[in-house]
């Protein structure tokens, strides 16, 4: 059927809707956009890294930049989560763009070390900006009767949603369905094509005429709106949020990690690392420890690259 | 009153000092990553290791610290070696040498040891002792000037140099330091030659590892450690190697230097919170000027 | 007579640092002709066909193709201008078919000049020549060493070139592979693409090419039909002057 996975998605917004009107056990929403967050995270790591081949280690660094944008967006103008969220993806996206320049110079290895770079210069600076709370972080106070155009979001009487978790579970819903479907409609069209290309042999994809920069600036920009508007929503989820936080490298790692063992080759493979190993450090870290979230990464990223370079997907499609 | 002159000199000797450190930190990674073309992005959560072992010798049995680093050494060079077997069976024996999926090994690698480190030791900060630190010496010019030497970061740059001279004569001196030199440049004379370059890699990355021995021991000379300041070393190291123009001994010494510089004068001037932003700042700068390092080799035909 | 020709480079230079690769080269090829590029290892051959194809971007002279200054162009359009070229260490699409390996270029030239055609038909006819049709649905990786040579000069007929670089192909190839290749070339000449080979056998540019440049250190120092370059004393000098002959 030729729009069966849109109907899917269709189907997995309005089941997430239901859900935030059924179901009263707020841990539920809690939990569900942390892992969403990973979702949207791993497949815009994806786009670029498990298409184009080029690593970003900078991802917690995109992240931020989303937040941060709400953050100084609140403060200054006390505007709502859903602006929030497209300012944060466009500021995102510029900074992907910027990064897509740096490809001009830097390939393999050593991009991927000077996102890291990039990453951890904005977080200095960032922690030194004391509009946005400086190194001590800042709190968050989500407006009040959030609003657009004439809907009324959250209120416990009259809102769509009686509170802020459900509004935040159901957005991010709504952005990791639009990430996976603009990832899956890549995959599929000349731009993934030519970023398979890149990835492969970036010389020989551009004497094939392709052309390479132009694929990469938009791979690294679409990358960065998706980060960006995952990110933005941070703030508002945490209700506090300080660098550390924010440009966590764990993020990082997660959005490397996630890919490579769900399998980087197609759009479910993202999906399925973020979901199982985003749902194992919930886990972890509700019921043992939060240190043990970042081991159960580590080891799992080290077991995968060495026994299973396709990943889950890749060992599926093998075993088959 | 500290004066703008007291200030300079104080945060150019630091700097100085510093940047002997961060030498004994780098040359490490300067092998591995400059001559192997290994990104060990690990490296420097295995110097936190190297830091750990030398706190728990100094702390249960009274051992210098170096003392104890030295001791360690062997240790973290059978470790290197089983580390460069993995890498090898898993990311080049099949030809191409695939340094992505490599680098996403290393990046676990340091999550594994980080996180094993604070299981076992928790996150507080640790600390050696040892005669030589606290205290400092004091060079006094006239009334305004009053420059302070810390024994400990001077103990720490004169085995850093000492550290790195041997690991320089080394490399240019033996037979098989010459071996190393040749992997990174021509791995079919190599072969010609009878040599296995897989051994001269292994051994070679053994080594480099083996510096975070005596690395993390100095590391923990300088200042106290907890498991997760590894991670901004990741800065520091690779602009060093970088900078250093990639497995160059001498460059390294150098970079490192000026590394050290910049940091203790930024530290001095704007506040020691910056100081992350100036390594790392550097290394993007150099990578997107000058990817082959300020006292590299220069490009070749390729 | 360098008026009708298909590509001209004027006056090259190229330097790496304090290295000179370049050195003021000029020459023409013209259409449809089978043209041979010779010279000991380091003379510069493949950083001048890196200026021609644009992986390298020559700081002194001019290049111009099919009448038009390519010089600043970056590769991807001279590909559409219709300059293809293969690999000397080939350098497949690993993670693809082989004939997904043919249908970039044929897809990204074939937007680029607004045309459309049917990429997979096209790939297969291409294979087809080749004699790999067979091989068309397998991984680049399982092929052997002569076919990912085929594979390269394959992928670069896919962009339609009017002129096709052919960089080393036949370099440890066997006897019998390296006529192989050479008939493909022949085959691919016929059909009225002008191609430069660059090739270390003697016997192989000898009996291609029509005409010939040797480079040496940088410089162009001998042009003429296969006899002349083969009686000329600077080639013998060049070749024998170096290690390898």
């Amino acid at each position: 059927m030729k729009y069966l996975f849109e109907i899917v998605a269709l189907l997995l917004i309005v089941a997430a809707f239901v859900m935030t009107q059924v179901i009263s056990n707020q841990f539920v929403f809690f939990v569900g956009f942390v892992i969403l967050q990973y979702v949207v995270m791993a497949t815009a790591w994806n786009v670029l890294g498990g298409y184009g081949g080029y690593v970003n280690f900078g991802s917690a660094g995109f992240l931020a930049v989303g937040a941060y944008t709400s953050v100084a967006l609140i403060n200054f103008l006390g505007v709502g989560l859903i602006e929030q969220m497209i300012a944060g993806g466009i500021i995102a996206g510029l900074l992907g763009l910027g990064t897509g320049y740096l490809t001009l110079r830097l390939r393999g290895v050593y991009f991927a070390i000077a996102t890291l770079a990039l990453a951890i210069i904005l977080e200095t600076v960032v922690a030194h900006w004391d509009y946005v709370g400086g190194a001590a972080g800042t709190s968050i106070l989500p407006a009040r009767k959030p609003e657009l155009l004439g809907i009324l979001f959250v209120d416990r009487k009259d809102g769509v949603f009686t509170n802020y978790k459900e509004f935040l579970f159901f957005l991010m819903v709504a952005v990791a369905v639009l990430s996976v479907w603009v990832a899956r409609w890549i995959e599929n069209s000349k731009l993934g094509r030519g970023l398979n290309a890149i990835k492969d042999s970036e010389d020989a994809a551009e004497c094939m005429g392709v052309p390479t920069l132009r694929l990469k600036l938009y791979a690294t920009t679409i990358s960065g709106v998706m980060m960006g508007v995952a990110g933005a929503p941070l703030a508002s989820y945490l209700t506090f949020i300080d660098p550390l936080s924010a440009f966590n490298l764990e993020y990082a790692v997660n959005a490397i990690a996630m890919p490579m063992i769900g399998g980087t080759i197609t759009w479910i493979g993202p999906v399925i690392g973020a979901i199982l190993l985003g749902g194992a450090q919930q886990w972890a870290s509700l019921f043992i420890s939060s240190e043990l979230n970042l081991l159960i990464v580590g080891v799992l990223l080290v077991v995968f690259v060495i026994i299973a370079p396709g990943g889950i997907v890749g060992w599926f499609k093998k075993s088959r | 009153m500290a004066t703008f002159i007291d200030l300079l000199l104080n945060a150019l000797v630091v700097g100085i000092l510093l940047g002997g450190f961060y030498a004994a930190l780098s040359i490490g990674l300067s092998i591995t990553f400059g001559l192997l073309d290994v990104v060990n992005i690990a490296h420097p959560t295995i110097l936190i290791l190297g830091a750990f072992v030398a706190f728990i010798l100094n702390s249960q049995l009274g051992l210098d610290p170096i003392l104890a680093g030295l001791i360690a050494t062997p240790v973290f060079y059978g470790f290197g070696w089983v580390i460069y077997q993995l890498y090898y069976n898993s990311f080049e024996k099949s030809g191409e040498t695939d340094s992505l999926r490599g680098l996403a090994f290393f990046f676990g690698l340091l999550f594994i040891i980080e996180v094993g480190l604070i299981i076992q030791f928790g996150v507080d900060h640790r600390l050696v002792e040892a005669p030589y630190i606290g205290d400092s010496a004091n060079i006094v010019i006239g009334e305004e000037i009053d420059v302070a030497i810390p024994y400990r970061l001077l103990v720490a740059f004169v085995a850093a140099l000492i550290a790195t001279f041997a690991i320089q004569l080394y490399l240019t001196r033996t037979f098989f330091g010459r071996a190393v030199r040749a992997v990174a440049q021509d791995m079919m004379a190599l072969r010609l030659m009878g040599v296995d370059p897989i051994k001269v890699k292994r051994i070679a990355f053994a080594l480099g590892m083996a510096t975070a021995g005596v690395g993390g021991a100095l590391m923990i000379i300088v200042l106290p450690i907890e498991p997760s300041v590894g991670r901004l070393y990741i800065g520091n190291v690779f602009a060093i190697v970088v900078l250093g123009g990639l497995g160059s001994v001498k460059g390294t010494l150098y970079a490192a230097v000026i590394i050290g510089i910049a940091e203790s004068i930024v530290a001095t001037f704007f506040g020691p919170s910056w100081a992350p932003a100036v390594s790392f700042g550097i290394l993007l700068l150099v990578l997107a000027v000058r990817p082959e390092g300020l006292f590299g080799k220069t490009a070749g035909a390729h | 007579m360098s008026d009708e020709a298909l590509l001209r480079v004027e006056s090259v230079s190229k330097h790496f640092g304090g290295f000179t690769a370049l050195s003021n080269v000029s020459t023409y090829v013209k259409p449809g002709e089978r043209f041979g590029l010779i010279g000991p290892n380091g003379s510069g051959k493949t950083t001048l066909i890196n200026c021609v194809s644009g992986l390298l971007r020559n700081e002194e002279g001019k290049i111009v193709f099919d009448g038009h200054d390519i010089t600043e162009m970056k590769p991807h359009r001279r590909t559409a201008a219709g300059i293809a070229r293969s690999f000397q260490i080939p350098r497949p699409f690993h993670t693809m078919s082989v004939v997904e390996n043919l249908m970039i270029p044929s897809e990204f030239v074939g937007h680029h000049r607004g045309e459309r055609f049917d990429d997979h038909a096209d790939a297969m006819k291409i294979l087809e020549t080749m004699g790999m049709a067979d091989k068309a649905d397998d991984p680049t990786t399982d092929l052997t060493q002569i076919e990912l040579r085929k594979l390269e000069l394959a992928r670069a007929m896919a962009a339609k070139p009017k002129l096709l670089i052919s960089d080393e192909a036949m370099a440890g190839l066997t006897g019998q592979e390296v006529d192989e290749v050479i008939d493909i070339l022949f085959k691919m000449n016929e059909q009225g693409i002008t191609i430069i080979m660059i090739e270390h056998i003697m016997r192989a540019v000898m009996r291609f090419s029509q005409r010939i440049i040797c480079l040496d250190a940088g410089q162009l120092i001998a042009e003429g039909t296969p006899d002349e370059i083969v009686k000329n004393p600077d080639v013998e000098r060049a070749y024998l002057g170096s290690d390898d002959g």
